[in-house]
C-alpha cells in the first residue's frame, strides 16, 4: 500500500464534493416521505368548505354543521340576544378578541360579518368538549355553557373570566355566497 | 466463466417471448395512447360519464384530479361530468370520488354480476384488449341481450354503445387446429344496421375512451416519468463523481 | 474502565461508556478485507441497502394502509392516488422486493463460486440461509397485503400445501388461516408478522451474519486466507481497511444499482407483469379463480419443483428439500479448495448445470403446466439436486490446481 505522491487536496475535494452531492441526494429523497404526511386528497375532500342555507332559520335558533370533523355553530341571534353582548363585557377575559382566533372580518363585538348570524366553532377552548346552547337564563347565566368543567361563553362565543377555558371560541373562515347561503371554510371576496 | 454467462443469457431470451396468445379473438389490433393528447382524453371521459358510469364506477378517481390533469375546470366538471348527489342530497362536490348510485344487490340480480369498477381495468386487461373488446360486440340471438363479443365470449354486458357503432354480424373463416381438425373463427364484421357514427369515427371514440381509461388507471404516470428523468440525470452525475473518488483512493492499492 | 482513550471531547466521553470508537475500528476502519474483491462482492452491501429501503418505505406505507379485507385494496389505491408521493413509496417497496431477491440470488451465487460457505465460514452460510428463509416468508406475507386476485389465490394455493402433511395437515391449514378460507383473519395476522415480527428477525439475523463474517474475515475470489500472512503489526499483507477503500468502492456500486433500480421504479414498475402482476389490479374475489395462478417470479424455481413431482405430499417435500439442502452445503462439499478458479473442471460443469436448472425451473414455474413443460421441470429438478449429489461425489478426490499463498 503506497501513500507516496498522495494528492491530499484532490482527495479532500473529491470527498467533500461527494459528501455534499450525496447529502443533497439524501435530502431530496427525504422530501417525498415527509410530504406524504400532508393532508391527502381524501382529507382535503372531506375538509372542503361546507355550505348552509340560513333562510329557513328561526330567530334564536342554533344549527350545528360539520366542517373538518368539527362542529360549527350557526346561531341566528335575535335583538334580545344581540343586546346582551355589550352588557357582559366586564365579565369577559378577552372582550375585544385580541387573544383568540378569528378572521379579520370577525374581529368585532358581534364576532361576525352580519350581526344577525354567529358562525363559530363549537369546541371549548379548555379541553375540547362541545358546550351547550343556553338561550334562556338559567341560574343567572345565558350563552354557551360547557358541561365538562363549567366554562362559559357569551352569545358571541367570548369566554367569561374565572373559568377554565383560556380563550374565546374560534371563528372559522366563512362568507356569504348569497343572502341565503353561508360557505364555511373559505374566505370570500367580501 | 464467460461461457457460463453467455449460456445463461441465451437461455433467458425465450422468457421475453411470452406471447399473450390472441389467436381466436377478434378484433386483434394494437393501439398507442398519447398522454399529451388531452383533448382525446376529455372526449373519453365525456363518453365514459355518459355511457358507462351508470353501471361502472371509477371509484378510486376524484373529479377534481381528472379536471386538473385533463385541463377541465371546476365549472365544466360540475356541468358536464357530475350528475350525482351526495348523502346529504347536495350535488356531489368536485373533490369527491367518481362513484355511481347503482345498488350492488340490484346489479347482481339484473346482470348476474356486479359491473366491475373500471379504475384499474387498463392495468389488468391492457389498452389493446379494451380497444378490441369495445369494438367486438356482434349480433347473437342466442344471448340474453342479443349480443355476443369477439374478444370476451358470452359476456354479460349489453352493447351500451350500439347507438354509436350500430349493429354488426361476424364473418367466419376456417382454421386448422393442432390435430388437423377444422374450426371456425371470426375474421371480420359487417355492419347490418349503422349507428350514428361511421366505423372510423367509432374507432376514434373508442380510442379516446380507452385513452381515458388508461389515464385513470395511473393518473400520476407522467409525473412518475418526469421525476424519473430528473433522478437518473442526478444519479449519472453522481456516478461520475463517485467513480473519480474511488479511483483516487484506490491509487493507494494499485 | 478504559482511560487511555485517544479521543477527547464528546467522542471520548462516549467511548468511556460505550465502545463507539472500538466498534468503528474493529468493523470498519481497521477491518481488513482482501484487496481483490470484484463485481460479485457488491451484493452484500446492496442487500443491506435494500433492507433499509424496504423498512423505511414499509413504515411509510403502514401509515396509510388498512389491513382489513374490505379496505385493503382501496387503501393501496388511496396511497397511489390521494397520498402525496404515495405512488413513489409504493413503487419503491414493490420494486425493492424484487430487487432484494435479484441481489440475494447473486450474493448466494458468489458464495457458491468462491466457496465462501466452506470452513471456517459455515455459520455465516447458515445465518445467510436463515435470512433467505425469513425473506421468503416476509415476501410471501407481504404479497397478501394488497388483497388482489393474485394475492388471495396465491396464498390460497401455498397455504393449502400444508394440507398435504398427513394427520395434522387440515388442522394446520385451519390454524394458519384462522378461518375456513383465506380471510380477514389471515390478512391481519400476516400484516402483523410482515410489519413487525419478521423484520425484527431479519435485522437480528443480518447482524449475526455480519458479526460471524467479521469474526473469521472475508473470503475472496482467489479463495486465499489473507490472515495466513501478516506484517509485524498483525495486519494481513493482502488486506486493506474496509474504510476508506471499500466504503468508497461500495458507493459506486450503490449508485450503479440505484440507476438500474430507478429505471425500473420510474419507467417500468410493473416489469411486464412480473413485479406487479396484472391480475393483482383486480380486488380479491373468493368466488372467481383467475385463469392462471403463479407465484411471484422469485418463487417460481421452487414452485416448479413442487409441480414437477406428481404426488402432492412428495412435491411439497421436494420443494422444502430444495431449500433445506442448501443449508447442508458446507458439509456436502468435502473439498478443501475454496474458489472455482482453482477447482476441477467438474465443479465448473456442476455449477453451470445448477444455474441452467435453476433458471429453467424459474421460467417453467411461471407458466401453466403442460405435459412437455412438466417433463422439462423434472429434468431441471434432477439437474438442481444433481448439483449437490455431484459436489459430494467429486469433492472427495478433486483434481484441484495449486492455490497461491498470496493475492497477486
Amino acid at each position: 500500500m503506497s501513500s507516496d505522491g498522495v494528492d491530499n487536496n484532490r482527495r479532500h475535494f473529491l470527498t467533500a464534493a461527494t459528501v455534499v452531492v450525496g447529502a443533497v441526494g439524501v435530502g431530496t429523497v427525504a422530501v417525498p416521505f415527509l410530504k406524504s404526511w400532508s393532508p391527502s386528497a381524501r382529507a382535503k375532500s372531506a375538509g372542503a368548505p361546507v355550505e348552509f342555507d340560513i333562510s329557513k332559520m328561526e330567530p334564536g335558533q342554533q344549527v350545528v354543521v360539520k366542517w373538518r370533523g368539527k362542529p360549527v355553530w350557526i346561531v341566528r341571534r335575535d335583538t334580545n340576544i344581540l343586546a346582551t353582548l355589550s352588557k357582559v363585557d366586564g365579565n369577559l377575559s378577552d372582550p375585544t378578541s385580541d387573544q383568540s382566533i378569528q378572521p379579520e372580518y370577525a374581529k368585532n363585538e358581534a364576532r361576525s360579518i352580519k350581526p344577525e348570524f354567529l358562525v363559530v366553532e363549537g369546541v371549548c377552548t379548555h379541553l375540547g368538549c362541545s358546550p351547550t346552547y343556553q338561550p334562556e337564563v338559567v341560574a343567572g347565566f345565558q350563552g354557551f355553557f360547557c358541561p365538562c368543567h363549567g366554562s362559559k361563553f357569551d352569545f358571541a362565543g367570548r369566554v367569561y373570566s374565572g373559568v377554565p377555558a383560556p380563550t374565546n371560541l374560534p371563528v372559522p373562515p366563512h362568507f356569504y355566497v348569497s343572502n341565503d347561503v353561508i360557505r364555511i371554510g373559505e374566505d370570500g371576496t367580501v | 466463466m464467460k461461457k457460463t454467462l453467455i449460456l445463461i443469457a441465451g437461455l433467458l431470451l425465450p422468457v421475453i417471448g411470452f406471447a399473450a396468445g390472441g389467436g381466436a379473438s377478434f378484433p386483434n389490433d394494437d393501439i398507442t395512447i398519447d398522454w399529451d393528447d388531452k383533448a382525446s382524453m376529455q372526449r373519453g371521459v365525456r363518453t365514459y360519464v355518459n355511457y358507462c358510469m351508470g353501471c361502472h364506477e371509477v371509484s378510486y378517481s376524484r373529479y377534481n384530479r381528472v379536471g386538473a390533469d385533463l385541463e377541465i375546470d371546476d365549472d365544466q366538471l360540475m356541468q358536464n361530468l357530475i350528475f350525482t348527489t351526495d348523502k346529504y342530497g347536495e350535488k356531489t362536490k368536485v373533490g369527491a370520488l367518481m362513484t355511481n348510485t347503482m345498488n350492488a344487490d340490484y346489479a347482481a340480480e339484473a346482470f348476474g354480476i356486479v359491473p366491475p369498477d373500471l379504475s384499474l381495468i387498463a392495468r389488468s386487461r391492457g389498452v389493446d384488449w379494451l380497444y378490441n373488446y369495445l369494438r367486438g360486440f356482434y349480433v347473437d340471438e342466442s344471448r340474453p341481450y342479443g349480443m355476443n363479443n369477439g374478444v370476451f365470449e358470452k359476456v354479460g354486458m349489453p352493447h351500451v354503445l350500439a347507438e354509436l357503432q350500430g349493429y354488426q354480424v361476424p364473418k367466419m373463416g376456417t382454421r386448422l387446429n393442432s390435430d388437423g381438425e377444422k374450426y371456425e373463427v371470426i375474421v371480420g364484421f359487417d355492419i347490418v344496421k349503422p349507428g350514428s357514427l361511421s366505423p372510423s369515427e367509432y374507432d376514434q371514440t373508442i380510442h379516446d375512451l380507452v385513452g381515458f381509461l388508461d389515464y385513470v388507471s395511473e393518473p400520476y404516470r407522467q409525473t412518475r416519468q418526469n421525476v424519473g428523468t430528473g433522478v437518473l440525470i442526478f444519479l449519472f452525475l453522481f456516478l461520475i463523481l463517485a467513480y473519480f473518488l474511488k479511483k483516487e483512493f484506490w491509487k493507494d492499492i494499485h | 474502565m478504559n482511560t487511555d482513550n485517544k479521543n477527547n471531547g464528546l467522542a471520548g466521553w462516549i467511548d468511556q461508556r460505550f465502545p463507539m470508537t472500538k466498534m468503528w475500528e474493529e468493523h470498519i476502519s481497521k477491518y481488513y478485507a482482501p484487496k481483490n474483491f470484484n463485481f460479485w462482492y457488491f451484493f452484500g452491501s446492496l442487500a443491506l441497502l435494500v433492507l433499509v429501503l424496504q423498512i423505511v418505505t414499509g413504515i411509510f406505507l403502514t401509515m396509510h394502509y388498512k389491513p382489513d379485507g374490505a379496505e385493503a385494496f382501496i387503501s393501496v389505491e388511496h396511497i397511489m392516488r390521494d397520498v402525496d408521493w404515495g405512488w413513489l413509496i409504493r413503487y419503491l417497496h414493490s420494486t425493492g422486493a424484487s430487487a432484494f431477491f435479484v441481489i440475494i440470488y447473486l450474493h448466494m451465487f458468489r458464495g457458491l463460486m468462491y466457496g465462501s460457505y466452506q470452513k471456517p465460514r459455515e455459520l455465516i452460510w447458515i445465518f445467510g440461509m436463515c435470512i433467505f428463509l425469513a425473506l421468503m416468508a416476509e415476501a410471501f406475507m407481504g404479497y397478501l397485503l394488497p388483497w388482489g386476485q393474485m394475492s388471495f389465490w396465491g396464498a390460497q394455493v401455498i397455504i393449502s400445501l400444508f394440507g398435504a402433511i398427513p394427520i395434522v395437515g387440515d388442522d394446520l391449514t385451519l390454524w394458519i388461516r384462522g378461518d375456513f378460507v383465506i380471510s380477514d383473519a389471515t390478512l391481519n395476522r400476516f400484516f402483523a408478522l410482515h410489519v413487525i415480527a419478521v423484520p425484527l428477525v431479519l435485522v437480528m439475523l443480518v447482524v449475526m451474519h455480519v458479526i460471524a463474517l467479521h469474526e473469521v474475515g472475508s473470503n475472496n475470489p482467489e479463495g486465499v486466507e489473507i490472515k495466513k500472512h501478516k506484517d509485524e503489526n498483525g495486519i494481513p499483507l493482502d488486506g486493506i481497511p474496509f474504510h476508506p477503500y471499500y466504503s468508497v468502492k461500495d458507493i459506486v456500486g450503490v449508485v450503479v444499482f440505484l440507476i438500474l433500480f430507478s429505471s425500473v421504479v420510474f419507467f417500468m414498475p410493473e416489469m411486464g407483469g412480473y413485479f406487479l402482476e396484472h391480475a393483482n389490479f383486480i380486488p380479491a374475489n373468493p368466488f372467481k379463480t383467475p385463469e392462471h395462478i403463479a407465484p411471484v417470479w422469485y418463487f417460481t424455481p421452487f414452485y416448479a419443483i413442487l409441480r414437477a413431482v406428481p404426488h402432492k405430499l412428495s412435491g411439497v417435500l421436494a420443494m422444502f428439500a430444495a431449500i433445506a439442502i442448501l443449508f447442508l452445503l458446507p458439509w456436502i462439499d468435502r473439498g478443501k479448495v475454496h474458489s472455482i478458479r482453482y477447482r476441477a473442471n467438474s465443479f465448473r460443469w456442476l455449477l453451470t448445470m445448477l444455474v441452467i436448472s435453476f433458471i429453467g425451473l424459474g421460467y417453467l414455474g411461471a407458466l401453466p403446466p403442460t405435459e412437455l413443460k412438466t417433463f422439462f421441470a423434472q429434468v431441471f429438478s434432477v439437474g438442481y439436486f444433481g448439483f449437490f449429489l455431484g459436489i459430494w461425489w467429486i469433492s472427495k478426490n478433486e483434481k484441484t490446481k495449486p492455490v497461491p499463498e498470496r493475492i497477486l
